[in-house]
């Protein structure tokens, strides 16, 4: 997932802005009515907005609960942002109720209490694993493993988590952005065969990922795949094949929020028919697709990222903001256009048209708005991938499938696939 | 993106200068840190217990790693010597401590554009670029020293 932070500074500009226009930022039509949202006790309820410390923009979440595995000691927690760039349910200690503490520890294969390092590019979440049972709509999961990042009673980072001197972590509410994490991407487990004690090792990459914490310190371990962090939704009874994600169009200037739905299932209940969407078939090693810009092919590099708050990707034309430094702020808006290909033998070509509008002045016209289809910032040319973060999913019902279980219209996945909403 | 990379053929300027020093496991040849001379051996490729190969391009040298678990890593020499460049691609994010070595903790306080977060990063020091991006599965990224860059080495010559 990634992620911006907004400037604070937009306040006072706007007023400036205003005064200079002497009204309000938007000039545009009434959109008609957005379609009726899909309905059923497969449907969480999905927002987007600036998260729990108003802090961001274009951030889904929905509201999960959680249990003490077998009790009623229970905990209801909003603002776990949806993130189709990841796998895994984590929830930020700082958000957790006291009584939550007694969440069992999840162990090793030695039996000491399992702790994770997860990487980011910028940073690390470090905290232990615990089991609880979790409720996302009617889907319940018992005993799943989750990461609790922050925990305070957690020994102190390992050196080869941190690096030394240490790298900032995200490992608060602010850090991230949410209360948690919600990771449903194609991929059933988090680290996958790179940790498991067969196909992998204990630290992939040189670097640890699970680690087992006796007194004595903690010491990089394998993990098995059905001990690792599951996909949540894969581990529901039904309705567990993949997610869609329903979120109407909205118009250039933005939203203050956004209400919309995550659909658990594929092809399992009437509300979540595949039908004519545009499927396109991921690498099983990436999750990713190819995309082609600007003249250039970007081969088994597409993603699909709600927990991208921007679409990201290189394009020297466009001018970089000086207030919201590390997006796009193009002089006046462009409409740019993109062509994603499916991997394998289901390739799908689909041309997707996306527009580009500068954050700082969309930011100065509405202080308060904290959803946008059209805002997107560098991907290095480095890096080299295209990223189609949340604008993508506005008017849109974007569908992951996960690796390994399959759906009636579209074979096994893991696809992703979309249709217009 | 490891797909790809093990799909596109290496587009090395002088394939004909391709040696293969194909050794695997602890006995591995030395692996010099950003920012170090080849010829150090701070870093040994048995940290990341991978496999590593040499080649050359017209104004640099290519050392190429590839760990078990998929990861390509490249680090790129200037003719003096000096490691001017790391770059990593593949399911698992390498540790970033022994891939820039001294350059670490330059890296761990150097500002972030604000829009750099859990998988995207963007540092453009003088002297100091590390471009790091990616998700579950998928991550890529480069790391160099602007001032050992080649003449006329771009950054996109570093993938």
């Amino acid at each position: 997932m990634i992620r911006g932070s907004r400037p604070r500074a937009f306040a006072l500009l706007a007023l400036l802005a205003l005064a200079a226009c002497g009204g309000g930022g938007a000039g545009s039509s009434l959109p008609p009515p957005p379609p009726p949202l899909p309905t059923g006790s497969n449907v969480a309820p999905l927002i987007v907005d600036a998260g729990p410390k108003q802090l961001g923009v274009n951030l889904p979440s929905v509201t999960v609960t959680l249990c003490v595995p077998g009790t009623t000691t229970c905990q209801t927690i909003d603002h776990i942002l949806v993130d189709t760039g990841s796998t895994g349910l984590r929830i930020v200690a700082e958000a957790l109720a006291p009584v939550m503490f007694s969440l069992p520890a999840a162990k090793t294969a030695a039996n000491d209490p399992m702790y994770q390092c997860l990487l980011f590019a910028d940073g690390y979440a470090w905290g232990s694993v615990r089991l609880a049972d979790a409720q996302l709509a009617d889907g319940k999961a018992g005993s799943l493993a989750i990461q609790l990042i922050g925990d305070p009673g957690s020994p102190t980072a390992p050196a080869d988590c941190t690096g030394i001197p240490s790298v900032p972590s995200q490992n608060t509410v602010a850090e991230i952005g949410a209360n948690g994490i919600l990771g449903i991407s194609v991929f059933l487990q988090d680290c996958g065969a790179g940790c498991d004690p067969v196909t992998g090792s204990a630290n992939p990459n040189g670097q640890g990922f699970y680690y087992g914490c006796p007194a004595s310190g903690c010491v990089n371990v394998t993990v098995t795949l059905a001990a690792q962090l599951q996909n949540p939704v894969s581990q529901f009874a039904t309705n567990n094949n993949g997610v869609s994600i329903f979120l109407p169009a909205i118009t250039a200037v933005g939203k203050p929020t956004v209400a919309g739905a995550l659909v658990l299932g594929i092809d399992t209940q009437s509300n979540n028919q595949l039908g004519s969407a545009t499927v396109l078939s991921v690498s099983p090693l990436s999750g990713n697709f190819t995309t082609v810009f600007n003249g250039k092919t970007y081969t088994g590099a597409g993603f699909m990222d709600s927990g991208s708050n921007g679409n990201f990707f290189d394009d020297p034309a466009l001018k970089a903001c000086t207030l919201n430094v590390g997006f796009y702020c193009p002089a006046t808006a462009v409409t740019l256009s993109a062509t994603n290909q499916g991997v394998g033998a289901s390739s799908a070509t689909s041309t997707v048209s996306f527009s580009v509008a500068s954050l700082d002045a969309l930011s100065n016209a509405n202080p308060t708005f904290a959803a946008y289809n059209n805002i997107a910032g560098p991907m290095p040319a480095t890096v080299s991938g295209f990223d189609w973060g949340l604008p993508f999913f506005f008017g849109r019902s974007v569908t992951v499938a996960f690796e390994g279980p399959t759906t009636t219209s579209a074979g096994p996945g893991p696809f992703f696939a979309y249709a217009d909403f | 993106m490891e797909m790809a990379l093990q799909q596109k053929p290496l587009r090395f300027g002088l394939r004909l200068a391709c040696a293969l020093l194909l050794v695997a496991g602890p006995t591995a040849p030395g692996w010099a840190a950003l920012g170090e001379p080849e010829s150090s051996v701070s870093v040994d490729s048995g940290h990341f217990r991978a496999s590593l190969h040499v080649a050359g391009r017209p104004s640099f040298t290519v050392h190429e790693l590839r760990t078990p678990a998929g990861t390509v890593i490249r680090e790129f020499v200037a003719p003096s010597g000096a490691v001017f460049a790391v770059s990593w691609q593949g399911p698992y994010m390498p540790s970033l401590s022994l891939l820039l070595g001294q350059n670490f903790q330059r890296f761990a306080t150097a500002p972030r554009s604000a829009s750099s977060s859990r998988s995207r990063l963007l540092i453009d020091q003088p002297n100091l670029v590390v471009h790091a991006g990616g998700h579950i599965r998928s991550y890529a990224g480069v790391a160099y020293l602007p001032q050992l860059l080649p003449a006329g080495v771009s950054e996109e010559q570093l993938q």
